[in-house]
């Protein structure tokens, strides 16, 4: 379905399209990011300063991008869809041989004053690549070898890079949004099937293999696979970090020990408070209110997502979305199952929560899409 | 491309059927997340909750203030000061050596300090907090302090260390206090907690030692917040310790600091008692060291510098150092055959300058004899023919009995560092611990203070004090300053004619022309004292020496020379004072220890400061002389004088 299809003479034009924005999607947006602030001024000891404020002007210039995004019409983001992938892409390698080293890990390019991530924009380059395909791609063949050859490579490719980098988390979340649009473009069930049973018997083969004659891993490499798997093993390291978190989340109880009264966060207990363990602070100054409040409003903001994809009778439209609820689905619940110690730790902040710019940008970008494929979504002739 | 109705249809559906799966799917585990999140917060939250606190709270030990140590008049002799230090913890600190570095440039830390703190604190656990720097200045801490944020796992901390204002003076006296090590925490049966503050210091020596219990007092504790590198946030509550007792010496500071000064240059030990009361006035061991080294932390240098000195300044030599008697043990000896009724004193025994005694020639220390002598001149002349002779009648068992009666061979419990017993030789002892008989020539020997008998200046200064009050004077080192009167000893039932006997040979020790000590009278008539000389052999001249011309004690090396002893009490009519000198290897009795024990009894008598106007007139210039090189060297205890409690 290309864009020639679309009935373009009944779309809203100009300004008005911003009375056809999904404004209560706006409003949920608006009432997760408060949480955000709020958290953010507790750890800092009650201060705007140094994380509150600088979130605040992010998340304004984020709704900016956002509605900037959305005005634009969405099929003119399908044709650039190539582009874009392939701009992540070069960004991606360019990491690879000039990245800047932070936190062990090469994450950053620096260009100028401008400090980009290019893992997080290709996320959003990925989805847009793929749902593109899909679009292009005839219906009847996707299921067949070559075409989910092709879609593999799309999602593969910039995993691979984001791996070497290395930052696990990000590329398993771009595997898995990837995953998600393939599944719904309507690809045949039998691949996923045959992924998992082969991930895994792989999984299986590795630790049966264990101290056998074919052991498949070096020895070092599985007390590595055993303490990402059960950070007790190593009670000083991730495991004390892992143990305090749900220390700080467990003690909040029901109503939490109050605002700016977590004992966890104020004295320092807690690792990485502003970032990704920001959710063990809500939980234990709001207790289970606070904590559960957020994870309805996400539902609630996935739930507008798919309403979006079904009521977008565009392929492009409808598979985007599904990636960027995907993708948002994935931050949120990989987040708060590694601090509850369902997950092991990876890097993986809470959305629109966490102090930091790229992820934000990012999914506003991504949210910009959604509400982009809302307002020129298909209007049937009356 | 261009699609198809139908096929726009079936897209339609497939996302759509997908979708509604997907979403499915996400809700599911969304629920999944809510139920772990209902289930650690409200079935798990007290369990959480505990553990919560239990981070947060930290009990912490207080230490007690140690008690402070006084002497008679209130002068201090153990204080505690401010002591500024930084603390550093590895764990804290990552980069151990950066931090130093850093540390480094704030206060002055030189190589070897460095080197010392950065093996602490790999030898230890990392979370044991390590002194990197002591005794810094406010200043000092202060730029510490700022600097906080670039010294992780440094802190800046206040404690009270232990000062001893008067340095050398008590090194042996009072001790000294160190860290608490693995051989103290075994000696404590249940270690008190409080010794497992770090760098909390106990008693090492001397009476910080012996009254450790007394002084250290009881720990308080603190409960505090901490955060998640232990670093105390804020105090919850604290229950205060109580501070050690502070301790009252029956020593004076000031008669001490003149002892020793008398003292210097010789390796020498002297003990004043107050008779009435048998108070230590004074008990200084010379050469002595500043017991401030010893809490500070002394270099190996300085230490293997005391270890080595042949005058063995560690060693306490009033209650440590066993010497025989020699001469000075004769009242034993007299009073023993008075009891014995073996002789009544005024019967004279000639002395011809020898005793033949089984076979075994005994030489008075005058080759050509004293002729006819009675008690009160054997004593005056110190004859040891009389003492021989007396000692073969009444034999060693009553001898024995008569030294222990006179505090001779007993252990005192003064809360001092080793106290020695000494030996009191007797018939048993030489079958226990030689396995052999005794012999007459071992009584003949003991009669005059040689032989097996040894005593400490210490016994030999209550033996003296018994002598001259007829009471069992016991030597105590602590006294309640509130005290109103001490209970007299219990008599020692001697009869007072034989004491008066004894009292009037000591007497003309020093007061008869032929005295042996005549020398080192004294004419002031309200301080008149009594004494006795003493010179014990340590070697004796071999003959081959006697050929070689070697006679006289100056041509011998110093540590073989004798040792010069000299005891005397005062005043004659009403004796208050008694003093016990020893000078190791000082020569004769007479003229080495005796002018010693002579001034430092007028100094007993006359608050520290001996008066001219004592001394025999002929004397007086000189000793003008010798008073004035020594005034240079003592102590003002003016400023430290305290108000009494």
């Amino acid at each position: 379905m290309s864009y020639l299809e679309y009935n373009t003479s009944r779309m809203p034009k100009g300004l008005a399209k911003v009375l056809h924005l999904n404004w209560a999607l706006v409003v949920l947006l608006i009432a997760v990011a408060c949480y955000g602030f709020v958290m953010l001024y507790s750890v800092a000891g009650g201060s705007a300063q140094p994380w509150m404020e600088p979130q605040l002007q992010r998340f304004v210039a984020g709704l900016g991008v956002m509605f900037l995004v959305a005005m634009v019409p969405i099929w003119f983001w399908r044709s650039v869809a190539g582009l874009g992938y392939a701009l992540s892409t070069v960004l991606l390698l360019g990491v690879e041989f000039f990245g800047a080293v932070g936190m062990g890990a090469q994450r950053w390019l620096e260009i100028g004053p401008l400090r980009l991530q290019p893992s997080e924009l290709a996320k959003i380059t990925t989805i847009m690549a793929l749902a593109a395909f899909y679009d292009w791609a005839d219906i009847k063949k996707i299921s067949r070898p070559v075409f989910v050859l092709v879609a593999a490579v799309i999602v593969l490719f910039p995993v691979f890079l984001v791996v070497r980098q290395p930052d696990l988390g990000t590329s398993l979340l771009i595997a898995a949004a990837g995953g998600a649009v393939i599944f719904a473009a309507g690809v045949h069930w039998g691949y996923f099937a045959g992924v998992i049973g082969s991930v895994a018997g792989l999984v299986v083969a590795v630790f049966t293999s264990r101290g056998t004659d074919w052991q498949l891993l070096q020895d070092y490499q599985y007390r590595r696979i055993d303490a990402f798997l059960d950070p007790t093993l190593d009670p000083l390291g991730a495991g004390y970090h892992i143990n305090q978190a749900m220390i700080a989340l467990g003690s909040g109880g029901w109503s939490g020990r109050g605002f700016m009264e977590g004992t966890q966060s104020r004295l320092n207990f807690l690792p990485e408070k502003h970032t990704d363990f920001i959710f063990t602070t809500l939980a234990e100054e709001f207790g289970f209110i606070g904590a559960g409040s957020l994870l309805v409003l996400y539902v609630m903001i996935i739930g507008f997502c798919l309403l979006t994809v079904l009521r977008s009778s565009n392929r492009f439209a409808a598979l985007l979305t599904v990636g960027v609820t995907a993708n948002f689905f994935l931050y949120f619940a990989v987040n708060t199952a590694m601090v509850m110690g369902l997950a092991p730790v990876v890097g993986v902040p809470l959305p629109l929560i966490s102090y930091g710019g790229s992820a934000m940008m990012v999914l506003m970008v991504g949210f910009g899409l959604l509400q982009s494929a809302h307002i020129h979504r298909p209007r049937l002739p009356t | 491309m261009k699609r198809s109705d139908r096929e726009k249809e079936l897209s339609r559906r497939m996302i759509t059927r997908r979708a509604l799966g997907l979403g499915a799917l996400q809700l599911a585990v969304t629920g999944t997340l809510l139920w772990r999140l209902r289930d650690m917060q409200l079935e798990q939250a007290d369990a959480f909750r505990l553990l919560a606190e239990e981070n947060r709270i930290n009990l912490r030990l207080l230490p007690p203030t140690r008690g402070l140590i006084h002497d008679r008049n209130g002068v201090l002799l153990a204080g505690n000061e401010q002591n500024y230090r930084v603390v550093m913890t590895r764990d804290d600190a990552g980069d151990i050596d950066l931090v130093l570095a850093r540390l480094s440039r704030l206060i002055a830390l030189d190589d070897a300090a460095i080197a010392r703190a950065r093996e602490d604190m790999l030898r230890n656990r990392p979370f044991v907090p390590v002194t990197v720097a002591e005794r810094l200045s406010w200043e000092e801490i202060s730029r510490v302090a700022t600097n906080a944020p670039a010294l992780p796992g440094v802190t800046p901390e206040m404690g009270l260390s232990r000062l001893y204002p008067l340095k050398a003076d008590f090194a042996h006296v009072v001790g000294y206090v160190g860290p608490v090590s693995e051989r103290d925490l075994q000696r404590e049966e249940t270690p008190d907690p409080v010794l497992m503050i770090p760098r909390f210091q106990i008693g090492k020596s001397g009476v910080e030692r012996e009254a450790e219990s007394l002084l250290r007092g009881k720990a308080g504790s603190q409960r505090v917040e901490v955060n998640s590198v232990g670093r105390v946030m804020r105090e919850l509550d604290r229950v205060e310790g109580e501070p050690g007792e502070n301790l009252h010496l029956t020593i004076d500071a000031r008669l001490q600091n003149y002892a020793l000064e008398r003292l210097a240059g010789q390796s020498a030990a002297a003990v004043v008692i107050d008779i009435p009361t048998g108070d230590v006035l004074a008990a200084a061991s010379a050469p002595s060291y500043d017991a401030n080294l010893f809490v500070r932390g002394i270099s190996s240098k300085d230490y293997n510098g005391l270890l080595e000195n042949d005058y063995r300044p560690l060693v306490n030599k009033c209650v440590q150092g066993m010497y025989p008697p020699g001469s000075t043990f004769k009242m034993v000896t007299a009073l023993a055959a008075l009891e014995a009724a073996e002789t009544d004193g005024l019967e004279r025994v000639f002395c011809p300058g020898h005793m033949d005694v089984s076979g075994n020639r005994f030489h008075c220390w005058k080759r050509s004899g004293h002729g006819r002598v009675d008690l009160e001149t054997a004593l005056a002349e110190s004859c040891d023919v009389y003492f021989y002779e007396m000692s073969q009648r009444c034999g060693i068992d009553r001898i024995n009995a008569m030294s222990e009666r006179l505090g001779l061979g007993i252990r005192y419990d003064l809360p001092m560092t080793s106290v020695a017993s000494g030996l009191n030789p007797s018939r048993e002892w030489k079958k226990r611990a030689r396995d052999a008989d005794w012999r007459i020539g071992d009584t003949v020997n003991v009669s005059i203070g040689q032989g097996y008998v040894l005593t400490t200046p210490l016994q030999l200064a209550v033996m003296t004090a018994r002598l001259a009050s007829n009471r069992a004077v016991l030597p105590r080192l602590l006294r309640d300053p509130l005290e109103r009167a001490v209970p007299q000893a219990t008599s020692l039932d001697l009869r007072p004619e034989w004491l008066a006997m004894i009292r009037r040979g000591m007497s003309n020790v020093v007061n008869d022309r032929r005295g042996t000590a005549y020398s080192s009278r004294v004419v002031d008539p309200t301080m008149v004292m009594a004494g006795k000389t003493g010179t014990s052999q340590v070697f004796r001249i071999t003959q081959a020496e006697r050929d070689s011309g070697i006679r006289r004690q100056e041509d011998l090396p110093w540590n073989r020379r004798n040792h010069a002893l000299f005891v005397n009490y005062a005043p004659l009519d009403n004796p208050q004072v008694a003093v016990a000198v020893i000078v190791e290897h000082g020569g004769g009795g007479s003229s080495a220890a005796a002018p010693i024990g002579r001034d430092i009894l007028l100094a007993a008598l006359n608050e520290g400061r001996p008066p001219l106007a004592a001394y025999p007139t002929s004397q007086r210039n000189r000793i003008s002389a010798e008073q004035d090189l020594l005034e240079e060297r003592l102590r003002d205890l003016g400023s430290y004088r305290v108000s009494r409690a």
